[in-house]
């Protein structure tokens, strides 16, 4: 069971791509994941795309010289992937409907995403998962981490993982935009997890797009959501070819 | 008294045993519950020496822990902290302290001072019974989501007090309602011994002929009812950063995390004490029988533990010298800290005189007894480095700590431990353990014991800090790693070495040889009565004539005299201590 | 048994391990006293079938002298050991031309804010790192040390330095290193799941080399030295 959780779990981290560093994700640029709906509501889907115009601001870069068996993954210092600009578009944005649904329960999938710990950097940055949902927490790195959640709404936790390999399924139970997640023996280390109580959510790749299946026709509100951009809404229309598209840009603040 | 001793044979077993009144059964209660706990303790050291000797390897067995505490059979940091904070925690809260004053405080003073029972039964009845609540809420707190308490049996805050910090929540709150449920136990057995010693001792029972184990006893339940309030007090306060928000203890709210420590410290030096003057005054007991002399220097020894009952209120800053504490503070701490030797100094050099010319019975409960003053004096002089503020400046939060105070804890008291419980077992069950087990254990127990924490000096030495999940981490720590393994097997078979003791505890106490009632040739009234003795103690009420220690007196055909023995004729040697 | 210490690299070390290997003298002394003496006692008056313990109930004048002798070495040892204490610790012991630094502990990392070329904190030359404290040899620095979250204790072995490191508090600690290299920096106090991994590296330089390190270094960071200060 924990095996297969595994496989699936790294087998999503790639799909996603989310944190982009060379070290983690695969190199390819996937279009980016949504949640496999239990049960869906239909057979629509929302693509969208998110745009940044203007200059895209520098990332800090890390100093991982006191951490030489990260560093080595690196060709000099890393950056921090807080804004992820490609040509124009903006990775790791967390959309999520947040109206023209009805009225739930929405029952969590027995999958489980996984973050993976890899090169001193959460893979992906930004993830999402259904209240309820198991997330899948991997160390590929040889060293200590410890996964500190500092939620709100959710009880939060501090746990440790001191050797490659290990894995470990924490579950939130009350939707909550957004949990961060951070290492304490790495300063650097930040993560955030979207806990949603539908299946209606995805995050951009580093392509800027993203997709939200399994919806029927309809008009549904969407939020996006960034750690140092900040918020947009939208409003979209699926018609009755199943298909509904929408734009958000981030601009230079 | 008669009456009591008649109504005993109309108690139900419920009466008699579970929720008795008779401070002897309250006693054996004690014991049995304590043992258990010693075991606990021992137990959750193993875990933590075999993550020192042999990190990231899995423990054997370790495999039925669940995914929480180790996963693969490999501790986690976190459950390695739990396990180092429990192992204190088990060790001097639910073993030591409960052995010392809750089993032979119990046990001993009515029977040593010739009363019927303590002042208060039911208070004694429920000290006992409030004790096993707080032991097993202490047990709970390993089940409870986010582990059990992980800030070191010292709790220092703020890591204690915000569970962000620790990634432990239930856990902590759980140890701080358990010490403070505890803390009550011990405050109304304390109560009840003050009392008893000062209202109920037997006619002739005069002050300067109390055996030195009832005047230990006695300032021991002075210190505990002095101190434990304070624990108390403190752990509320800390409970209260911990559910109500409040900041006591956190600095984010304007709160002083060294105010944490002055009271932790204000209560932990006396506990020191209280850990381990029970032990200097039964072992006082008991290297007077077996040299089968008079104790060298009666009034000194009263003397030195006053003295050190009092010095012990002013001497917690020395566990600050680091802290952040005004260094000028540490100056005075430092003086007091040194004064303590010359009062433990004058006991050492008095047991040493009372075995000087003596006729050396080497019995179980002796060899502990010696035991018990060799491995004390290591502690005790291993202390004076630590006293001296520069170069504890080096060697604090080094394991010539942790050395330091297992030579007082485990080399002290419980030697001591081991000497008393040997030494009255047969006054407690009627049978006496078998002795050559005994001497076994003890031999095994004292070699390994040495073996598993002297080296811990030259670990201290070479700065090995102390609560380190894994020394690899540090280049200066690898060379000590074959150390540390040898550490670690010594302390697997020290471990081992308790398995005789408890068989032989048990195998006695159903199988064991008769004891009679005075197996050891001692003086004490406990020796005049039946083993074990009824309910109520003395058919009638003991007068007594003679000091606790009047062995080979001169005019005696034996070579002791029962201080409850009619007066000798006059000419007969020096009387009337 | 190894009780030699580790070779120390700071002005006061040689205090520090001196006062320690005079304690070891002393207690050596009386350890082998008391158990030599046990021993003995244990082997000559066992006892033995006619034989009778003496009767005494001690000697005032025993007592006398082995209450005087520890009382007046622990108060030689406690005057020896203040003075050297002051010396180190004492409220005005930083000397005034130490180099400072600032270091905040947190969960479990060591951020060091080096002074820069000018030699002053709260300067705009100042930079950050993570787990590494440059120094220069030979001449006094004084650490400005806070912590963030819990208590952590800031000890480097070999110039036998340690002084916590407590939240709301601002402690100076100084220290003068006597060698070049490089010595590990630990905490020596129980500050949470990582604490066994919050180790750090002093690097001691050559002072001609430290003004040059220092120089390059402001140029290459900020003070806001990213993904490192919060």
């Amino acid at each position: 069971m924990r095996r297969t959780w595994l496989a699936m779990g790294i087998a999503l981290t790639f799909a996603c791509g989310g944190g982009g560093e060379s070290a983690g994700g695969g190199g390819e640029t996937p279009a980016a994941s949504s949640q496999p709906a239990v049960a869906a509501l239909g057979t629509g889907s929302i693509s969208g795309v998110v745009m940044f115009e203007g200059a895209a601001p520098a990332n800090p870069t890390i100093d991982m010289s006191e951490e030489p068996n990260c560093a080595a993954r690196y060709s000099g210092a890393p950056a921090d992937p807080v804004v992820m600009v490609t040509d124009g578009k903006l990775g790791n944005v967390f959309v999520r409907v947040t109206g023209g649904l009805p009225a739930g329960p929405y029952p969590a999938p027995a999958s489980a995403p996984t973050i993976d710990q890899n090169g001193c950097l959460y893979h992906p940055r930004v993830v999402g998962v259904m209240a309820g949902q198991s997330l899948t927490i991997l160390n590929s790195d040889s060293l200590l981490h410890n996964i500190k959640a500092v939620p709100t709404a959710n009880r939060g936790f501090n746990v440790s993982q001191p050797r490659a390999g290990m894995t470990r399924e924490q579950v939130f139970t009350e939707p909550e935009i957004m949990v961060p997640l951070e290492c304490n023996v790495h300063g650097w280390m930040k993560a955030y997890v979207g806990v949603v109580a539908h299946p209606y959510f995805a995050t951009s790749g580093e392509n800027g797009a993203f997709t939200i299946g399994g919806l029927p026709p309809g008009t549904y509100q969407l939020e996006a959501w960034h750690e140092s951009l900040g918020t947009k809404t939208a409003e979209v229309t699926i018609g009755p070819d199943g298909a509904g598209t929408v734009t958000f840009t981030y601009g230079a603040m | 008294m008669t009456t009591a001793a008649a109504d005993a044979h109309e108690l139900s077993f419920v009466r008699k045993y579970i929720f008795s009144t008779d401070h002897k059964i309250i006693g054996i209660q004690f014991l049995l519950m304590s043992l258990v706990f010693l075991f606990v303790g021992g137990l959750l050291a193993m875990l933590v020496r075999w993550q020192q000797g042999f990190p990231n390897e899995p423990i054997p067995g370790g495999g039925v822990l669940p995914e929480t505490m180790a996963p693969g059979g490999i501790l986690l940091p976190e459950f390695y902290n739990s396990l180092v904070t429990m192992h204190g925690t088990f060790m001097v809260f639910f073993a030591i302290m409960p052995l010392l004053v809750g089993v032979f405080g119990n046990y001993l003073i009515p029977l040593k001072i010739g009363a019927p029972d303590m002042a208060f039964p039911r208070l004694n009845m429920w000290s006992f019974w409030i004790a096993v609540p707080a032991g097993t809420l202490m047990l709970a707190g390993f089940f409870v989501e986010g582990g059990h308490a992980a800030a070191g049996w010292t709790s220092y805050a703020p890591l204690s007090a915000v569970s962000e910090y620790s990634g432990v929540s239930a856990g902590q709150k759980i140890w701080l309602l358990s010490i403070a449920i505890l803390g009550l136990s011990s405050i109304l057995g304390a109560t009840n011994y003050i009392t008893t010693v000062v209202n109920l001792r037997a006619p002739g029972m005069t002050w300067f002929r109390l055996p030195l184990s009832i005047w230990a006893l006695f300032i021991t339940a002075i210190l505990v009812l002095l101190a434990i309030p304070i624990l108390s007090g403190a752990a509320i306060m800390l409970f209260f950063d911990q559910t109500l928000g409040t900041h006591f203890f956190d600095a984010t709210g304007g709160g002083q995390p060294l105010l944490w420590q002055h009271l932790f410290w204000y209560f932990g030096h006396p506990e020191v004490y209280i850990l381990i003057l029970p032990a200097m005054g039964m072992v006082s007991d008991i290297i007077a029988n077996g040299s089968r002399k008079p104790v060298f220097g009666y009034h000194s020894m009263v003397y030195a533990i006053i003295a050190i009952a009092f010095l012990g209120w002013i001497v917690w800053g020395h566990h600050m010298f680091q802290s952040g504490m005004n260094p000028t503070l540490g100056t005075g701490f430092m003086i007091s800290t040194l004064l303590i030797a010359v009062p433990s100094a004058i006991k050492v050099f008095n047991w040493m005189g009372t075995m000087w010319e003596g006729n050396l019975r080497f019995h179980v409960p002796m060899l502990h007894g010696i035991a018990f003053v060799t491995m004390f004096v290591i502690g005790g002089l291993s202390g004076i480095f630590m006293a001296s503020t520069p170069v504890d400046i080096y060697i604090h939060d080094t394991y010539f700590i942790v050395a330091h105070i297992h030579y007082v804890l485990f080399g002290g008291s419980l030697f001591a431990i081991f000497g008393a419980v040997t030494f009255w077992y047969p006054k407690m069950f009627g049978r006496l353990m078998n002795p050559f087990w005994g001497k076994v254990h003890w031999a095994l127990t004292f070699v390994f014991f040495n073996c598993t924490f002297f080296p811990m000096h030259t670990l201290g030495v070479y700065g090995h800090m102390r609560r380190i999940y894994d020394p690899t981490q540090y280049e200066f720590l690898k060379p000590l790693m074959g150390l540390n393994k040898f550490i670690t097997i010594s302390a697997l078979l020290l471990f081992a070495s308790q398995i005789i003791f408890v068989v032989n505890f048990v195998w006695g106490w159903f199988w064991g040889a008769k004891a009679g009632n005075n197996p050891w040739e001692d003086n004490g009234l406990e020796w005049t009565l039946p083993s074990p003795p009824a309910h109520g103690n003395f058919a009638t009420v003991p007068i007594v004539h003679h000091g606790p220690y009047e062995f080979s007196a001169p005019g005696v055909t034996e070579d002791y005299l029962p201080q409850n023995h009619p007066p000798l004729q006059v000419g007969a040697g020096k009387e009337g201590r | 048994m190894e009780w030699i210490l580790p070779k120390g690299a700071s002005t006061f070390a040689g205090d520090i391990d001196f006062l320690y290997y005079l304690i070891l003298v002393i207690t050596g002394i009386a350890f082998i006293v008391v158990e030599v003496g046990i021993l003995w006692f244990a082997i000559r008056y066992r006892a033995r079938p006619g034989r009778r313990a003496r009767y005494t109930h001690g000697s005032l004048r025993a007592e006398v002298i082995w209450t005087a002798i520890p009382a007046v070495t622990v108060v030689a040892l406690g005057i020896m050991s203040g003075g050297v204490w002051n010396d180190i610790k004492g409220r005005n012991s930083v000397p005034a031309e130490a180099l400072p630094y600032r270091v905040m502990a947190r969960q479990f990392e060591w951020h060091v804010t080096h002074p820069g070329p000018d030699g002053a904190l709260d300067t705009p030359d100042d930079f950050t790192i993570r787990n590494q404290l440059h120094i220069p040899v030979g001449r006094p620095v004084v650490v400005h040390l806070g912590a963030e979250d819990v208590i952590h204790s800031f000890f480097v072995p070999a110039f036998r330095v340690k002084q916590d490191a407590v939240p709301g508090m601002h402690i100076r600690v100084w220290f003068e290193a006597t060698e070049v290299g490089a010595f590990e920096l630990a905490c020596a106090e129980l500050c949470g799941l990582g604490h066994y991994r919050m180790g750090a590296m002093v690097t001691v330089h050559e002072a001609n080399e430290f003004s040059e390190w220092t120089v390059n270094q402001a140029a290459a960071r900020t003070t806001a030295t990213p993904g490192v200060t919060p």
